[in-house]
């Protein structure tokens, strides 16, 4: 057994926090459809809404009418990609800008409609993970359709400029969508500040159940079912409301938008310890992603030499939980798109471990993860073909 | 069993946490022969140092670059090839590696099982320093695919099922998925075996 348990994993998920939980132990009884005319239905789309108005004021959403609830980030995202492949059948706009380094949903979405005929482009990224703008510039025409930016990478945190993205697609007269299925919660999050016609979202990265997001439709903007049926969500997504993660989604939002300032401070501050301490005590680490425009939780690391998978399970058996971007680990043979993206090279992408902090991160877990890495790391080395030296050295270009 | 399970076999997590016959630096092991295969761009690389006396392996040295299968199954191979004749210690199959392992993934025989390789390679190197190039190679089939483990004996498989250019040889093996640097190579055969097989 472990001295300890350290979850360190808190981009893949969360726990649902406590306050959440509670509400949706009580919200269980809240069985009646909302679609019902009845006093108990009434009572249930009465939560609902309450839930929507949190929903809305964690993005800055204005009318919380502009909320919809799906099933997830990848449904939230599928449904924007297919609205606008059915505005590509009939319009003249048939180009579709996205990136190299989105969640698989958006880029399967949009290699989807690639396959279908659409013009779709994945724009490269830089060393740190940001969009190249000159691209952006060159490729943004007035048939550009729709412009899909992710708000801040799930594997190295790099925080995109969608306030200076958005406004150079108004320009050209593109819609924008923006993945903020990381930022949420972690940084502020405005979608009226922004501009966006669409922005998704997931609660269970913010301390929420499982199973539950949400779309913002700006106002006016054009949205087609993915879920065709009844007339749930004004005609937008058919199907029976999810009222217990509904209302534990509205839980959640409400305390990520009320504590979002002191969180990033605690949790950068923790960060910022987790990678002065390995820095400090593992020679030859390289991090990952943009060094101040990053989410304040994540810290992404290749340990040139040794490799992912090995790093991964050797610190889940002192009960440190991470992930990898190794291909080993992937089940796809590949290493990290994002970390190949950013033209680290494969040698680095497989030695990389994403470290995501969390609201019960404590400095003792920090402490603990710099004392047992370190050991891991030269264990590894010591075993392997290649010196960390060498593995750096493949990788300049 | 454990109060959880683990990703792999008992026998993997021991291997992997406490492996056998890792070369150290520090010690004076004087190899006989020498292989390496593999690359880091793929993730995974293993190299083989031999003692061999009167064509028996007398001890064993390895490194390894690569995920817990690539060194628990590094380390099994150590154990299990002292004192064995080396043409014996050359048919030893991938498989035969995993089985005793206690069964490893599907997905990970074919990628992280490269110590057989590497034996191989040291075990040729020996063969060409006594005077006996390729002794032992007529029915062994070589990588083309370091990344996948993928041989030219797969990409013939292919073709005879019916693969005819790279997309279908590559759906049907995988192979050039991760650093694609054996391509160039692989399109070669995959023209000669499309040459004589349609």
């Amino acid at each position: 057994m472990p001295e300890r348990i350290v979850y360190l994993d808190y981009n893949a998920t969360t726990p649902l926090r406590p306050e959440v939980k509670d509400l949706m132990i009580q919200a269980m009884d809240v069985y009646a459809n909302a679609s019902s005319m009845h006093e108990a239905g009434r009572k249930a789309k009465a939560e609902i809404e309450k839930a929507r108005a949190a929903v809305a004021a964690l993005i800055d959403a204005g009318d919380s009418s502009t909320v919809f609830f799906t099933s997830g980030g990848s449904e939230s995202n599928n449904t924007v990609f297919m609205t606008m492949y059915a505005l590509a059948k009939t319009g003249s706009r048939k180009k579709i800008i996205t990136t190299a380094i989105e969640h698989p949903c958006v880029l399967n979405s949009a290699t989807h409609l690639k396959q279908e005929g659409l013009d779709v482009i994945f724009l490269p990224v830089d060393d740190e993970g940001k969009i190249d703008m000159d691209v952006y510039k060159r490729e943004l025409t007035d048939e550009t359709l729709l412009v899909s930016i992710m708000a801040a990478n799930n594997e190295i945190g790099t925080i995109q400029d969608i306030g200076l993205i958005t406004k150079m697609a108004k320009a050209k007269g593109a819609y924008v969508h923006t993945d903020a299925v990381q930022a949420a919660g972690k940084i502020p999050v405005s979608v009226q500040g922004w501009g966006v016609d669409y922005l998704t979202l997931s609660c269970h990265k913010i301390y929420g159940p499982k199973g539950v997001g949400a779309l913002y439709v700006r106002e006016g903007a054009p949205i087609e079912p993915l879920i065709r049926g009844g007339h749930q969500e004004r005609g937008v997504r058919a199907g029976t409301y999810n009222n217990l993660g509904i209302i534990g989604f509205g839980k959640a939002a409400e305390l990520a938008l009320a504590e979002v300032d002191e969180y990033g401070r605690n949790i950068r501050r923790l960060r910022n310890m987790l990678r002065d301490e390995i820095v400090g005590r593992i020679p030859y680490v390289r991090i990952n992603g943009h060094p101040t425009d990053v989410l304040p939780n994540t810290l992404d690391v290749s340990f040139p030499g040794a490799e992912g998978e090995s790093i991964l399970l050797s610190l889940d058996l002192e009960g440190i939980e991470v992930s990898t971007g190794s291909a080993c680990a992937s089940g796809s043979l590949e290493p990290s798109h994002v970390l190949m993206a950013t033209g680290v090279g494969p040698e680095l992408a497989h030695g990389s471990i994403r470290f995501s902090l969390g609201k019960y991160t404590t400095e003792e877990d920090v402490r603990y993860v710099a004392e047992k890495l370190p050991p891991i790391i030269a264990r590894l080395r010591s075993m392997s073909t290649v010196s960390p030296e060498e593995a750096v050295g493949l990788t300049r270009r | 069993m454990d109060q959880f399970q683990w990703l792999y076999s008992d026998t993997v997590k021991d291997h992997f946490t406490n492996p056998r016959n890792v070369y150290n630096p520090d010690e004076s092991f004087v190899p006989d022969a020498e292989g390496v295969v593999g690359n880091i761009k793929c993730g995974d690389q293993m190299m083989f140092m031999l003692k061999i006396k009167d064509d028996v392996i007398t001890d064993v040295r390895w490194k390894t670059y690569g995920c817990a299968s690539a060194i628990a199954s590094t380390s099994m191979l150590s154990e299990v090839i002292k004192g064995m004749n080396i043409k014996d210690a050359y048919r030893i199959k991938p498989s035969d590696v995993a089985a005793k392992l206690g069964g490893l993934p599907e997905n990970k025989i074919h990628c992280s099982v490269l110590g057989d390789k590497a034996l191989r390679a040291a075990i040729d190197s020996y063969l060409e320093k006594t005077g006996r190039p390729g002794a032992f190679k007529s029915d062994a089939a070589v990588v083309v695919c370091n990344c996948l483990n993928i041989t030219d004996k797969d990409i013939e498989d292919a073709v005879k099922a019916g693969a005819r250019d790279w997309e279908q040889l590559q759906e049907a093996t995988k192979i050039g998925t991760v650093c694609s640097s054996c391509k160039e190579r692989a399109e070669e055969l995959l023209h000669e075996f499309v040459h004589i097989y349609s």
